[in-house]
């Protein structure tokens, strides 16, 4: 087991891949196919204080190597998700990070308390980069003062439950934005978020989302997000959960070298409802035939050799 | 539902645009009428969603499903492109189905409308098989889309109507319902959600299922994609997981 095993801001995975938020629902229908203890951990869908709704429907849709989405946060409320999602998680073993969203500073705070209170979750995660409402989500996520005062706020009522921020792509400069909420207190980082896109019908030459624009993910921004974690990796000391377009174990290791100390699987859940237990058991094989002995032992390692060497051989 | 390699054993065009797909694979006993299949395209990443198709025939010794899908954009257009032979990665038997085994029916009135005709098909040959009499009201755009009639034919009276009135008759399924008394004890419904609304608003009162397409993402209940409103303001359902099917009168269309 010490093979996968990775610890962030003192939470002990079993090995470091998760679903990430919004692609796992609470677990239920996952848990449904197969035994969800084998996940390093669960990031729950997003809490607001309030039940949310959502977007109007189409929420979703296909483009090249990734897809656009506009779901809205919808979600029962903290509170049912505490007595109605939560208990089912119970059964496992399997750490839960939960996702806090808001609307203000007060109810990011509100909603945090009350998770954190519940002792139902192990982590937050602190959604400031949600591109798909208009208030609460990624305006926190664009503003360094901002990000910093809603992580500071959360902070002090989160007590011992470790808080990820979770960032935005959206940004000229996610390396500030990653060192103002550490500074701020934030005990790890998510990253990244969605990408706003938009597509458009050509039958009805309308955007096709009804939302007009949605967070882009999939392998299409797999890049980037390797970018930006390679740039957060050199500003910061916290650990990163590291997160878009992920679909194999390669990618895993890719991520891993790049900075990321764990990794979120999200669209590919869509592709393939048991990708997240297909990776962790193809991780092991993947880590030592690029001469790793641990997963930790390959965080970060993608910063050791200022240009890279290709064999002509 | 199952995660399978189902192999495409037969494809043809049945309609402009509109191919019928047999399925073979394993498990496909529990199969139920006005459950989806949710396919995936190719094998690599060039389509990350995998495209929701209603299930329009099982055959139990063969061991086969039949699909029957429009080609609307790049995914339908590469599964229709698949030769036979091909193995498909399929999440089967997904979502509710129609309870026939449930109600106590004597005279079944089902209205499709375009992609929503197939799986009226296979509920179709069920109530059949309980003894049930089946009237059948099949919209189509126009006559070269018309595909099933003989099929349904076999199965009961059926009445064609095409919006250009090309075939048929011309208009849209009430049309044909507002023309002919049809007598029933449920009405079933699959189509574009403009005719369930009608179709629904028309029968107001009466006993029936729809069933509802939407653009989905998992297929399983998790991602909150395709979701709709209870008609009651309580809250809503997931198309994928809580439907397709719904009684009629439970979702605001």
């Amino acid at each position: 087991m010490s093979f996968l095993t990775t610890t962030i801001a003192g939470l002990q995975l079993n090995n470091p891949v998760m679903p990430a938020s919004g692609c796992f629902g609470f677990g239920k229908e996952y848990g449904q196919h197969y035994d969800l203890n084998l996940l390093g951990a669960i990031i729950i869908k997003a809490a607001t204080k309030e039940a949310r709704y959502g977007n109007q429907t189409p929420r979703v849709a296909e483009t090249a190597s990734g897809m656009l989405n506009a779901i809205g946060l919808q979600n029962p409320g903290v509170d049912a998700i505490i007595n109605e999602e939560l208990p089912y998680l119970r059964n496992y073993e399997t750490p839960v990070i939960a996702n806090v969203a808001g609307s203000t500073v007060e109810e990011y705070v509100y909603v945090a308390k009350r998770l954190a209170d519940s002792k139902s979750v192990q982590a937050l995660e602190l959604n400031i980069s949600c591109p798909n409402v208009k208030e609460g989500g990624v305006q926190f996520g664009t503003d360094p003062v901002l990000a910093a005062e809603v992580t500071s706020k959360v902070k002090e009522v989160s007590g011992d439950v470790p808080l990820f921020v979770k960032l935005s792509p959206n940004v000229s400069n996610i390396a500030q934005l990653a060192k103002s909420v550490e500074v701020a207190g934030a005990d790890g980082l998510s990253m990244i978020n969605t990408l706003t896109g938009m597509t458009i019908h050509l039958p009805s030459k309308k955007p096709l989302l009804a939302n007009k624009t949605g967070g882009l993910s999939g392998p299409a921004i797999k890049p980037i997000a390797i970018r930006m974690i390679y740039e957060v990796r050199q500003e910061v000391s916290i650990p990163i959960i590291g997160m878009g377009g992920i679909t194999s174990a390669e990618d895993v290791l890719e991520f891993l070298l790049a900075g990321a100390n764990a990794v979120a699987v999200g669209t590919a859940n869509f592709l393939d409802p048991f990708i997240c237990p297909k990776i962790i058991e193809a991780l092991p094989n993947v880590l030592q035939r690029y001469g790793y002995e641990s997963a930790e032992q390959a965080v970060g390692k993608g910063h050791e050799h200022g240009h890279h060497y290709i064999s002509r051989t | 539902m199952i995660n399978q390699m189902m192999t495409v054993v037969q494809k043809r065009i049945i309609a402009k645009d509109t191919v019928e797909m047999v399925l073979q694979g394993g498990a496909i006993s529990f199969v139920e009428p006005g459950q989806f299949v949710h396919i995936r395209i190719g094998s690599g990443f060039s389509h990350m969603l995998r495209r929701p198709i209603s299930i329009a025939d099982v055959d139990h010794i063969q061991e086969t499903i039949t699909i029957i899908f429009k080609i609307i954009g790049a995914g339908t257009e590469e599964l229709q492109n698949v030769s036979t032979g091909t193995q498909l990665d399929t999440l089967l038997a997904c979502g509710t189905s129609y309870p026939v085994q449930d109600l106590e029916l004597k005279h079944a009135l089902l209205i499709g409308g375009g992609i929503g005709v197939p799986p009226m098909y296979y509920l179709a040959k069920v109530l059949r098989e309980k003894g049930v009499q089946v009237t059948s009201v099949l919209g189509f755009q126009t006559k070269e889309y018309v595909f099933y009639e003989e099929n349904f034919k076999a199965l009961g009276n059926c009445h064609i109507v095409t919006d250009d009135g090309s075939y048929g008759w011309k208009g849209n399924v009430n049309d044909v319902i507002d023309a002919q008394s049809i007598p029933f004890d449920y009405y079933f419904s699959c189509g574009p959600l403009g005719m369930l609304r009608a179709v629904s608003n028309k029968l107001e009162g009466q006993s029936g299922f729809i069933s509802i397409e939407e653009r989905m993402g998992c297929g399983i209940g998790a991602c909150y994609a395709c979701v709709v409103p209870t008609r009651d303001g309580s809250g809503f359902r997931k198309i994928c997981k809580d439907g397709p099917v719904f009684p009629a009168g439970e979702v605001l269309l």
